[in-house]
């Protein structure tokens, strides 16, 4: 590390990675051009490395990279010959020196470039996985290939997604600003759904699987700016709570590539840091109604802080599924994860005793068999225990489940 | 940018969407008002449509609209909007969000960017 290039190359690294979206946000709003704004970012980065070595690392190292990214905007659009206007602006684009991080909340709440391009690649009017996709995208640099990469999907059928967001953005008029107030809660929703959609992707990733897991990171880091941006938006402080929480349990929810179930975790490998912060960001939340990544938050805490599985407060976890379940309506998959929390307090024939109704609200759930395996494994009814293990084998989606459902078919009997 | 709001009827609506409907008056009212709406046009019942189309040189006319589904455009909007989401707080005010549905459509500028 004392190599004066890895030094520059790492002040390169960290400078792009916090200034990139608000570059690339700027540069968006100023000339309407995903592409080019990407573009442009990676070649004042390009230009950094080649620069900073013999010039030193400049003392505000944002604004170096503003003026390199603004100058080859402005070099393209002249070769495009674009109208002076559009120029002009790139010339008085804000430089991120004059931005005050702080000073969120002025002139409006929520004005901030970075917020305006997150709104609009996080419009409902845009499909799911293109939201998702340009999302990632934009925040991160990857190349469309590793974005495909990671959410698994083909290059051709990534660079489609891409491609049809960015066009969609375009042509339909979504633009980079913040939503009416009457919108304003909907997209917000709409922001944090993309922002833990992406989190999920990477915690359901396998060991061994970098970009995946780097999904997650970047999801909370993502999180971190919307605290940052929005500081009053109380969802949005429990989304990263959830997260860091969550993510706290990376190193135990997998060992030697076999998925381990939290009942059974090796509470030593749970990353205590991140657990604190989490805690810490769930406990600046304000004191109104809990929203839903509150709730979440909450069940999240509540494993994060007990001691055990069996000394964990599962009379506090069904409360809190209870008011999920209120706030999102009947929404099975709740009603699922709060029947696993019933099995815990009140034990497991009490919860097979509800399975039908949710048998009948999720036909083909993927999860349904293998819980209700669990618990007929719980309650000592291991035959029966072993057909929906078979079962459950069957629809697993990832190998490290297969071979997760199949431990546990082996040890009712089953093979 | 300019936009036709497809007004499409929705069997599907219940009691409740169609009793949770502001008035079209207000509607008219402020989308004047704001110097949004350009135009509109109202149909008559889908009973009265009649399809056309030609194949191999033959000429093929039927009764009814050109979808089978049970939803059915009822009339066309055309709006003036900063953007997207201006578009989307008018039809949120419209009726027919509540009692049927709206699509947005931005407008094609002749000589402008290709439709995707």
């Amino acid at each position: 590390m004392t190599d004066p290039a890895d030094a520059v190359a790492v002040a390169v690294e960290e400078a792009v990675r916090r200034e990139r979206l608000a570059l690339v946000a700027t540069l968006v709003r100023v000339t309407r051009d995903f592409d080019l704004a990407e573009d442009c970012v990676q070649d004042a980065a390009e230009r950094a490395l080649a620069r900073w070595p013999e010039d030193g690392i400049p003392d505000n190292p944002a604004a170096w990279l503003s003026v390199a990214a603004r100058r080859r905007a402005l070099d393209v659009l002249k070769r495009r010959r674009v109208e002076h206007e559009k120029l002009e602006q790139v010339l008085t684009m804000t430089d991120p020196v004059d931005r005050d991080p702080t000073a969120v909340g002025t002139p409006g709440p929520y004005d901030d470039d970075r917020l305006r391009l997150l709104f609009a690649c996080c419009h409902p009017a845009l499909p799911l996985a293109g939201r998702v996709a340009l999302t990632l995208k934009v925040v991160t640099g990857l190349s469309t290939r590793e974005i495909a990469r990671a959410f698994l999907v083909s290059e051709a059928t990534m660079s489609q997604r891409l491609l049809r967001a960015k066009g969609k953005i375009e042509h339909a008029g979504i633009a980079l600003r913040v939503p009416p107030a009457d919108q304003l809660e909907d997209r917000i929703d709409a922001v944090l759904a993309v922002v833990y959609l992406l989190f999920s992707e990477g915690y359901s990733a396998t060991e061994g699987e970098p970009l995946r897991d780097a999904l997650a990171q970047e999801a909370i880091s993502l999180g971190e700016v919307l605290v940052a941006l929005m500081p009053h938006d109380d969802e949005a402080r429990s989304l990263l709570a959830l997260m860091l929480l969550q993510h706290s349990r990376r190193a135990a929810r997998f060992v030697d590539g076999d998925l381990v179930p939290i009942d059974e975790q090796d509470r030593e490998r749970w990353d205590r840091a991140s657990i604190d912060a989490g805690l810490r960001m769930l406990a600046s939340v304000g004191s109104g109604e809990p929203g839903s990544y509150r709730l979440q938050a909450v069940i999240a805490a509540l494993h994060a802080t007990a001691p055990s599985a069996a000394a964990t407060d599962w009379v506090r976890i069904v409360r809190a599924y209870d008011a999920l379940l209120a706030l999102r309506g009947d929404d099975p998959v709740i009603e699922l994860n709060r029947l696993v929390a019933v099995s815990f307090r009140d034990g497991p024939e009490t919860a097979l005793a509800s399975l039908p109704a949710l048998d009948e609200a999720l036909p083909g759930y993927p999860l349904l068999p293998a819980v209700r395996a669990d618990l007929l494994r719980r309650a000592g009814r291991s035959a029966e225990a072993a057909i929906d293990y078979r079962e459950a084998i069957h629809v697993a989606r990832t190998d490290a489940e297969r071979r997760f459902l199949a431990r546990r078919l082996a040890e009712v009997g089953g093979d | 940018m300019r936009y036709a709001m497809f007004i499409c009827m929705d069997p599907e609506a219940s009691e409740a969407d169609h009793a949770a409907a502001p008035p079209i008056e207000g509607w008219f009212d402020h989308a004047i008002a704001k110097g949004e709406y350009l135009q509109g046009i109202r149909l008559q019942s889908k009973d009265d449509a009649t399809t056309v189309r030609v194949r191999d040189g033959k000429v093929l006319i039927t009764d009814g609209p050109f979808t089978e589904s049970r939803e059915w455009i009822a009339g066309v909007a055309i709006l003036e909007c900063a953007d997207l989401d201006e578009a989307i707080e008018q039809a949120l005010r419209h009726n027919m969000a509540y009692e049927g549905r709206l699509e947005i459509r931005p407008i094609h500028s002749m000589g402008g960017p290709e439709d995707p």
